[in-house]
């Protein structure tokens, strides 16, 4: 191998949603210069989703993924709540929390069980052609099932309300179609407690195995940025409404009480001619410096206590291990994922029994009585924003999306580059190495397009490239 | 009453005279898929999908138009007739934008149904997606270009039913599409009376109320049955 700089390509990057690539920068001498990740794809829903009427937007934006069209849905609804200037009735409120709390379980099973149990039980090193969920079945087959069941579970949630389990077209500008049935209800409270027991029984694996990984843990993303996200009004973990707080690493708060109408104001966006995916930033530190992290961490890292009492146990046994500061490993992300699915567990079982939940009132009529209307929610990923200007009829002249996954993306560069420099050291690079790189992406759960790939079966292709494009080396992984 | 006898698939069938091969063929129960007739309105030939074999004619003739006739010979489920009303579908899909996870009528759709019975699984032709508009500046119906099939429901139950004579036809050919008065936005067509009755015939998610949500359009079409019993018979059976 010759000594000039050189370019290793992670192409595809696997066990994520959507599709995308790593390539790492090498200097003369062999060490990473750079690292990036670069999303390939390209939607333009902001574009044709231009002259349609509003109120086929939550159906047409749910398209956007096949893992949390909820989100998308429920962004979008309120999106169109805000152009009708209509408040929900409580019970549609209620029950668009209930498919939110469905979503967050079952997408946050998939990250955890799925794509990334493969690396953290069988191990970073293991064989990539059985470090997936099929090799996770082989040698951990009640593990698998568990998080089988339990995203099923969240994904009949989702059904019981929505009448599919994928892309429901069930909550729209006003409120949501069909109330939740005597039927269903019962069908979900007779889930409830195997759906607790594997939420525990995940997060106590997670903290006895987390001992193994304090090396990942410290070079996987861990760095200081800001963390954004909406908290309820009494500062509780939020996910459907409630305001936006801003906090850094230290853990100490920069901004509380955000209108999350007026993100604009706080949040900018730039652009980078390597990647299809925008680079959102706090306009107040400027970019990069304004990188801040949303999602399962910053959520936790956010809010003052859970809503639930089993939740708020494992919250402050997460925080704890960052002794009053902020948690900083990306790593983490996973231990935060567990202590919400927890949470969205405990939440649906209240949630479901409340009186205000039975109201037969579930959406309110109204015309078009704004010209803009500005939707947030957390997604499973993080806060979520949509955003349509409408012409006096109610169709779409303009819209803006800014989703979770794009608000990560300065810190997953960082986190692989940080992950790059750790573990790439000279020409030899071992296949475990690589796959830590992807781990370090992973962690963050990124969802980059509705396409759900053909998980743990993608081949993983890296090439060596030399200063003049030239392809030096190619190793493929079945 | 003199009794049109005439064959159809093999089988002797009557008819009573005025009756067409279509009407013929249901009143003996046997089923020729259509998509711009509806029971109710004149029939007017344009979809095509009800194209039968006749007996002594090389060309295929709209069974919807065509009158039953002493002795005739008709085929209505042969391979060719299975082969163009495939085609037949696939062009309808290809003309315009028709992206049903997202429409408004999907679940509800006698065009996606049609599809449906026929085993469509692709079209074979290029898409055309043309830019088209849609309008609803109607307080509370819409109009969306891009799911109109032409059939001219809308233009025959306005007239024959309502008699306003709101909608209608302009241009030619490929450019031709569904108007309101003089081609003015439909909020704005003084004839129109907002009855309602297009919504109801529109076999698709072109005509809508405004404000439905995806697979949230149900027409009721057996509406136009009842309204054209009611008028023309006295009959007010549902």
């Amino acid at each position: 191998m010759s000594a000039e700089n050189k370019t290793i390509t992670i192409d595809p990057v696997t066990r994520l949603e959507g599709h995308a690539r790593i390539t790492i920068h090498l200097d003369a001498g062999g060490a990473v210069e750079d690292a990036r990740f670069h999303v390939t794809e390209f939607r333009g829903f902001e574009k044709f989703c231009e002259g349609r009427p509003l109120w086929e937007m939550p159906g047409i934006t749910a398209r956007i993924c096949g893992i949390c069209p909820v989100s998308h849905l429920l962004a979008s609804a309120k999106a169109g709540d805000e152009v009708l200037a209509v408040s929900v009735p409580e019970a549609a409120a209620n029950l668009r929390r209930l498919m939110n709390l469905g979503q967050i379980i079952q997408s946050h099973a998939l990250s955890f069980f799925h794509l990334s149990a493969p690396d953290l039980l069988l191990g970073m090193d293991a064989d990539p052609g059985t470090r997936n969920v099929f090799g996770l079945m082989a040698k951990e087959p009640d593990l698998a099932r568990d998080g089988i069941r339990l995203r099923q579970f969240g994904q009949e949630v989702i059904e019981i309300l929505g009448g599919k389990k994928i892309h429901p077209s069930w909550a729209v500008p006003g409120g949501v179609r069909v109330p939740l049935s005597e039927k269903g209800r019962d069908a979900i409270r007779e889930r409830l407690p195997e759906a607790r027991r594997i939420s525990r029984e995940a997060l106590d694996l997670f903290r006895k195995i987390a001992e193994r990984f304090a090396e990942e843990a410290a070079v996987l993303g861990d760095f200081s940025t800001l963390f954004l996200g909406l908290v309820a009004k009494d500062g509780g973990w939020e996910h459907y409404d409630g305001t936006i707080r801003v906090m850094d690493s230290e853990g100490i708060r920069v901004a509380d009480g955000l209108d999350p109408r007026q993100y604009r104001s706080y949040i900018a966006e730039a652009v980078e001619d390597w990647s299809y995916l925008k680079f959102p930033y706090y306009r107040e530190r400027g970019y990069p410096d304004g990188a801040y992290r949303v999602g399962p961490l910053a959520r936790l890292n956010l809010c003052d206590h859970m809503p639930t009492p089993l939740a708020e146990e494992a919250r402050q046994a997460f925080r704890a291990t960052a002794d009053g500061k902020a948690v900083t490993s990306s790593f983490y992300y996973h231990y935060a994922r567990l202590v919400e699915i927890l949470a969205a567990v405990e939440e649906v079982e209240r949630l479901i029994d409340d009186e205000k939940t039975r109201s037969p009132r579930i959406r309110a009529e109204a015309g078009v009585n704004r010209s803009n209307g500005v939707g947030v929610s957390e997604a499973p990923r993080g806060t979520l924003f949509h955003d349509y200007e409408v012409d006096e009829h109610g169709l779409i002249t303009r819209v803006n999306l800014i989703i979770a996954t794009g608000q990560n993306n300065l810190a997953m560069n960082r986190t692989v580059l940080q992950a790059a420099r750790h573990y790439i050291k000279g020409s030899a690079i071992p296949e475990g190495f690589l796959n830590r790189i992807e781990a370090g992406v992973r962690a963050f759960d990124p969802c980059l397009s509705c396409s759900t790939h053909a998980l743990g079966q993608m081949p993983l292709q890296v090439t060596l490239y030399g200063p003049k494009g030239e392809k030096l080396d190619e190793r493929t992984r079945d | 009453m003199k009794v049109t006898t005439l064959t159809i698939n093999g089988e002797l069938v009557s008819a009573s005279p005025g009756t067409t091969l279509l009407e013929a063929a249901r009143e003996n129960g046997l089923d020729i898929p259509t998509l711009c007739a509806i029971e109710g309105l004149s029939t007017v030939g344009a979809c095509r999908l009800c194209l039968v074999e006749i007996e002594g004619s090389s060309r295929l003739q709209p069974s919807c138009v065509t009158a039953a006739e002493e002795g005739m010979e008709v085929r209505t489920d042969s391979d060719r007739l299975q082969r163009y009303r495939r085609m037949a579908l696939e062009l309808f899909f290809a003309e315009r934008n028709h992206v049903c996870p997202v429409c408004v009528a999907n679940g509800h759709c006698e065009l996606q149904d049609r599809a449906r019975d026929v085993g469509m699984d692709h079209v074979r032709v290029p898409y055309r997606h043309p830019d088209l508009s849609v309008d609803i500046t109607h307080e509370r119906f819409g109009l969306d270009h891009n799911r109109c099939i032409l059939c001219t429901r809308c233009v025959r139950a306005c007239d024959e039913l309502e008699g306003a004579h709101t909608w209608d036809l302009a241009g030619r050919g490929r450019n031709t599409h569904v108007i309101t008065d003089l081609n003015e936005p439909w909020g704005e067509a003084l004839s129109c009376t907002s009855c309602g009755k297009c919504v109801e015939a529109c076999p698709t998610g072109a005509i809508f109320h405004k404000g439905s949500t995806v697979a949230e359009m149900e027409h009721r079409r057996d509406r136009i049955r009842f309204i054209a019993q009611a008028r023309g018979k006295k009959e007010w059976t549902p």
